[in-house]
């Protein structure tokens, strides 16, 4: 009973979690805009590198799978500290936000590109052809045939990189971006407690549990589909 | 411009200061492939247990799993990092860096791991499960000699995947003072005023993973799901 008192009192103290509450609001609202921010640069990047590898040209393929390849191998938090931390010798002074945005943007571009060729790879040739025989353009077939029918056909993937995208979003606190885990570790500095810790980590489970779920849900289909 | 590149070079591919700090980055190097090889050991090892406990175990043991899978799927890595190393200290359970690290990624992996494999396992067709067991082999020994084998070599692209982008995870390990390649590389680019062993990191890290991920990119489409 003294043991489960003092548990409690450490990692789930009342009184401290009332304090903090409102500082830890404010970090999750930054969290939740840095992930409206990069999921849509990573979108939009992975959309420009399968558009670039639909083209029939060889050295485009190469220079995808390339890109591809490098920033799978280059681990986010690497690439981040060189933007902000490196690039400052060359006279780049970046403001973290434009590190994390520069850095997002280039790592989940790339998973997201895999993931958009492989959809765009499980459309038929022949959608292609009849699409571009009633007269569309190569642009046109891409956006109205292919990537509709391609993006159902990936929807678990996409769905799963983005939620590694959005937790993700946790490493810009190493560059002292005022998010949740930021202001979390922050505030356990000040009161010499973990409890704004354990309670960041209950909203980072409050924000994505229902994301787990649903993916559970969309992957256990596709299998009874088979 | 020839000015510019000379400072350009002198900046990040010094010389001088990578013959000074290389070994350091070396010594990280071995940290990061140490608790890289020991995590995926762990996490591949504990997730292929839940599954297999889950597709044998009782109905109340399966959601428990679920239930540690849903949140481990959840939680940032570096926020499971971070509770343990700084969270668990203050009810006397310190952990080392390598430790927290470790622990945080294998179960994080294990998670991830439990989830392919279970599924996996799901999708073998019921009648390799009647025909192995009016063979005379027992549940467990189905289980073990005609789903797993079958379930692991299905699973085998996502996994390998999966294993890639978590073990990346080792540089968290900088966050809470690990001396890994990352950690190593931003304390000695400080103290040396010069960029060039983060150069030498990121040199590092391509070393270790790009042959992974080539690696993995030839067994996915050597193992590709056959539909």
């Amino acid at each position: 009973m003294e043991t489960l008192n003092t548990i409690l009192e450490v990692f789930f103290n009342a009184e401290i979690a009332v304090r903090v509450f409102p500082f830890l609001l404010r970090g999750l609202g930054m969290t939740l805009l840095l992930c409206a921010l990069v999921i849509p640069l990573g979108l939009a990047g992975g959309l420009a590198l399968a558009w670039a590898a639909s083209l029939e040209r060889r050295w485009l393929r190469v220079l995808c799978v390339v890109y591809v390849d490098f920033f799978r191998a280059f681990p986010p938090l690497v690439l981040l500290i060189f933007l902000f931390f490196g690039l400052p010798f060359a006279g780049i002074d970046l403001p973290s936000i434009a590190a994390v945005g520069i850095g997002f943007f280039l790592n989940a571009s790339s998973y997201y590109g895999e993931i958009f060729r492989a959809g765009v790879e499980s459309v038929p040739k022949g959608q292609w052809e009849a699409a571009r025989s009633t007269g569309l353009t190569r642009f046109q077939t891409m956006t109205a045939v292919i990537l509709p029918q391609a993006t159902r056909n990936v929807l678990p993937d996409l769905i799963g990189n983005t939620l590694e995208v959005a937790k993700l979003t946790s490493i810009a606190s190493v560059v002292a971006l005022g998010e949740l885990l930021h202001t979390a570790r922050l505030a356990q500095s000040l009161v010499y407690n973990p409890t704004p810790i354990v309670m960041a980590a209950m909203l980072y489970l409050a924000l994505f549990w229902p994301v787990v779920r649903l993916l559970s849900r969309l992957e256990h289909r596709n299998i009874a589909r088979r | 411009m020839e000015d510019g590149w000379a400072r350009f070079v002198f900046a990040y591919l010094n010389p001088d200061v990578a013959a000074e700090w290389g070994p350091k980055i070396f010594e990280g190097a071995v940290i990061t492939i140490e608790l890289g090889l020991a995590t995926i050991a762990a996490g591949l090892f504990f997730g292929m247990a839940l599954a297999v406990l889950r597709a044998s175990a009782p109905r109340w043991v399966g959601r428990v799993i679920v239930a540690f899978v849903d949140v481990f799927r959840a939680w940032p890595p570096l926020v499971v990092i971070i509770v343990l190393f700084y969270a668990f200290p203050y009810v006397d359970l310190p952990m080392g860096a390598f430790t927290a690290t470790w622990l945080a990624l294998s179960l994080v992996l294990a998670a991830f791991a439990e989830e392919i494999w279970w599924a996996g396992l799901q999708s073998v067709p019921k009648g390799q499960w009647e025909a192995a067991r009016s063979t005379g082999l027992s549940h467990l020994q189905a289980l073990v000699w005609v789903a797993v084998p079958q379930a692991v070599r299905m699973t085998i692209p996502p996994l390998v995947n999966r294993t890639i982008a978590i073990v990346k995870g080792t540089a968290l390990g900088s966050v809470v003072a690990l001396p890994e390649i990352l950690g190593q590389a931003t304390s000695a680019s400080s103290l040396a005023g010069n960029p060039t062993p983060l150069t030498l990191a990121a040199l590092a890290y391509l070393a270790i993973f790009l042959p992974v991920v080539i690696l993995g990119r030839w067994i996915e489409t050597r193992f590709a799901w056959k539909r």
